[in-house]
């Protein structure tokens, strides 16, 4: 089942970048998508006073969960235990991976299957798990879809977007052994749907995310639309949730703006078919649940943005996806191109600590900083600010006895440092700045008409003849 | 986009033209002092001005962005308004000075104040001057376009189609992606040029299907990223400065 991953190398962003702004049914699709994504969250908040005093008690919630991070950690871990499930503590993708297979060992299992979650993405868990003999199958449809065809998600929300109908009855038609092609989209659903009841049944285990964790009651909450999630935590004996360290929330009543959000953000419904709460397994006399929950945190660099007062906002994230719907960086190249799990604008802001600056420091830098993520963001994350914060981060090293990012200074560029400290110079000093303008101005016809990327689609700027202040002083 | 509680209509006022409209875009500054004056306002220049700082703030280079910032807190030491005829300029000293000098209580205070006298020129227009145009050109359709963070931080879209509708004989025409930010981002234009260039052809083909002639804009980045995109394309719609429109259509003479 495991096809080999022919996800695109994490170098050269820009290449990635280039290739897809010249794919013309890539930006298509993505335009006419997200557009659909925006106009039905737009539907969703009609009014935009009501929608700011909602998202000021979402923010509210997760920056008060995340005050109380350690302790509303540990209060969860206890509490679970309680409830029979059993807690476990991953550092890093590495740690979590070595979980699952142990798990998979005790059980003698070879069949995992998956609903939807993002963090299995970050740690790689199918491409881990097929390396030791364990099959790991997704069964969110738009999962199964990009896994059939070796590929990882575009979209945190919606994995298969950058996909066409037509490519996807191809798929079906090549990969799945019996399947005739067609490119009705009920009869693919049906056709799915069939494959994975079957799997359901056989899996030895059953893995999910979490969307969010609370404390008081030792809950886990699953929002999801197909049904899978449920089928994921509830037929297999044994269920393996994973999630981000940030999820956790302190009650079961903080859910409830946080839920109220995040289906409207991110698909535009008011609810989602499925609202799972998941505290504990099967209890005796009871006639259905698994029979062993677990459930690993993760950090994977989660307690880095922890650390320090304004990336930690970067946590407050409830994986919405509509700072991606709304981005017109995103639209234009797709999830893919970021080379990341997560991509578009919340992907820019939280890969770096997962993976360091030295892999991600291009990142902070793809957005023109429109500020469109950060209006529709429903817990209020300042994402320009942050994208502008990492950006001072990935140019300049660390400064002694001062905390540094993983890879800090990897995007450091000696020309561009040098072409600042010269403009600081020349602009913080009005005299040379006059002799600057003015020599600008009446040189310019030996401005270079080659100016870096400005020129690959424009034509130079050349200064004016004449400065304004020259003008103005003439005309005194 | 905050409330705010606009003065009355000033005597004086500073200009501050901003690095863009000095050395790219002087006939802008020129017509924008011919609004202001024709308004019975006197129009004062502070020859020390260069540039809001907002190259380096964002691209990552906060120090070096203050050094330059530093020195424009002190250029207007009388109390009047202070007008920006470029709308992300004029958010940077509006939204983004405080922030700047948070930890520095002396220079933080006077950012303050100073950005409580900053005004974008179509806000001013409107809300401190209450200008009333009359209209003196033929039948015209235009587009407007807004910098993002213009739109977002002080509503320029807002005032600048009061003011377009103000001109009883100018038609402004909407797309579909008005809000889109049009791939402007300072560096972002020189780091990114591949998305960059992308966002810019989509907006101006958004801008020119509507069927309008040309657009305006009060931001003189995406002036120039669109304008020089449409250069290089050979197209020939063009983008005009607010207040070179205003003038053109009012008669105001710089
Ligand atoms: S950063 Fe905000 S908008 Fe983006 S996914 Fe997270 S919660 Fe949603």
């Amino acid at each position: 089942m495991n096809a080999p991953l022919n996800y695109v190398p994490r170098s050269d962003f820009k290449k990635r970048t280039f290739a897809a702004t010249q794919d013309p049914h890539l930006r298509q699709s993505f335009r006419s998508a997200m557009d659909f994504l925006m106009a039905k969250r737009q539907a969703q908040f009609p009014d935009q006073e009501a929608f700011e005093h909602l998202r000021a008690l979402g923010e509210e919630v997760r920056r008060y969960s995340l005050s109380r991070l350690p302790e509303l950690l540990e209060q969860l871990e206890a509490n679970l235990t309680r409830n029979g499930v059993k807690v476990h503590w991953a550092e890093d993708a590495e740690e979590a991976n070595a979980i699952f297979l142990e798990i998979s060992r005790s059980h003698g299992a070879t069949r995992l299957i998956k609903g939807k979650s993002m963090v299995s993405e970050e740690i790689e868990l199918n491409h881990e798990m097929a390396k030791h003999g364990v099959d790991c199958l997704e069964s969110d449809m738009g999962e199964y879809i990009v896994q059939l065809d070796g590929e990882k998600p575009s979209h945190i929300i919606m994995p298969a977007i950058h996909k066409t109908k037509e490519q996807i009855a191809r798929l079906f038609h090549e990969k799945v052994p019996g399947v005739d092609y067609t490119d009705s989209v009920d009869e693919l659903i049906q056709i799915g749907r069939r494959i994975l009841r079957e799997n359901f049944r056989d899996a030895h285990i059953g893995v999910s995310g979490v969307n969010f964790a609370v404390a008081e009651t030792g809950s886990l909450c699953l929002v999801e639309n197909e049904g899978n999630g449920r089928m994921c935590t509830t037929v297999p004996p044994v269920h393996i949730a994973i999630t981000g360290i940030e999820k956790v929330v302190e009650k079961l009543e903080h859910v409830v703006p946080l839920y109220t959000l995040l289906p409207r953000s991110a698909t535009g419904q008011a609810i989602t078919t499925y609202f799972n709460v998941i505290s504990g397994p099967r209890k005796p006399g009871e006639k259905d649940g698994p029979k062993e929950v677990h459930l690993i945190l993760l950090d994977n660099g989660r307690s880095q943005a922890y650390a320090d007062e304004q990336l930690r906002q970067t946590l407050q994230c409830i994986r919405c996806g509509a700072c991606m719907n709304h981005c017109p960086v995103y639209t234009r190249i797709g999830g893919h191109a970021y080379g990341t799990t997560y991509p578009g604008p919340i992907g820019e802001i939280v890969s770096p600590h997962m993976m360091g600056l030295t892999a991600t420091h291009e990142l902070p830098f793809a957005s023109s900083l429109c500020g469109a993520c950060g209006d529709v963001c429903p817990v209020k994350i300042p994402i320009p600010d942050i994208l502008m914060r990492l950006r001072r981060e990935a140019s300049h090293e660390a400064e002694p006895g001062r905390p540094a990012l993983r890879g800090q200074g990897a995007g450091r560029n000696r020309l561009v440092s040098l072409a600042f400290a010269a403009w600081r110079t020349i602009y913080s000093h009005p005299g040379l700045y006059r002799l600057y303008a003015w020599a600008a101005s009446r040189l310019n016809f030996l401005t270079p008409k080659s100016q870096l990327g400005w020129t690959a689609s424009r034509t130079p700027l050349i200064p004016a003849r004449q400065t304004l202040r020259d003008r103005l002083k003439n005309r005194a | 986009m905050e409330k705010r509680t606009y003065p009355g209509k000033p005597r004086d006022v500073y200009l501050y033209a901003t690095c863009l409209v000095d050395m790219f875009h002087p006939d802008a500054g020129m017509d924008t002092v011919a609004l202001l004056e024709r308004e019975g306002i006197r129009v004062h220049f502070p020859r020390d001005q260069t540039c809001c700082g907002q190259p380096a703030y964002t691209s990552g280079y906060p120090e070096e962005a203050r050094e330059v910032a530093r020195k424009q807190l002190d250029l207007f030491p009388l109390p009047w308004p202070v007008v920006v005829p470029s709308g992300s300029c004029g958010g940077m000293m509006r939204h983004h000075y405080p922030r700047l000098f948070a930890d520095e209580p002396e220079a933080r205070a006077k950012a303050l104040a100073l950005a409580d006298r900053v005004f974008e020129l179509s806000e001013f227009l409107v809300h401190v001057v209450q200008v009333k145009l009359t209209d003196r050109g033929s039948a015209e359709t235009v587009a407007l376009h807004t910098s993002c963070s213009a739109r977002r931080e002080m509503g320029t879209h807002l005032t600048g189609a009061d003011l377009l509708a103000q001109l009883c004989n100018v038609k402004l025409e909407v797309h579909g992606h008005e809000s889109e930010c049009c791939g402007f981002g300072g560096t972002f234009s020189l780091k990114q040029p591949d998305i960059s260039s992308a966002m810019a052809a989509d907006k101006v083909a958004a801008m020119q299907a509507t069927g309008a002639r040309g657009f305006i804009s009060a931001d003189c980045g995406c002036l120039l990223n669109l304008n020089h995109t449409l250069e290089a394309r050979k197209e020939a719609f063009r983008g005009e400065h607010l207040a070179t429109f205003l003038c053109r259509r009012t008669g105001a003479k710089p």
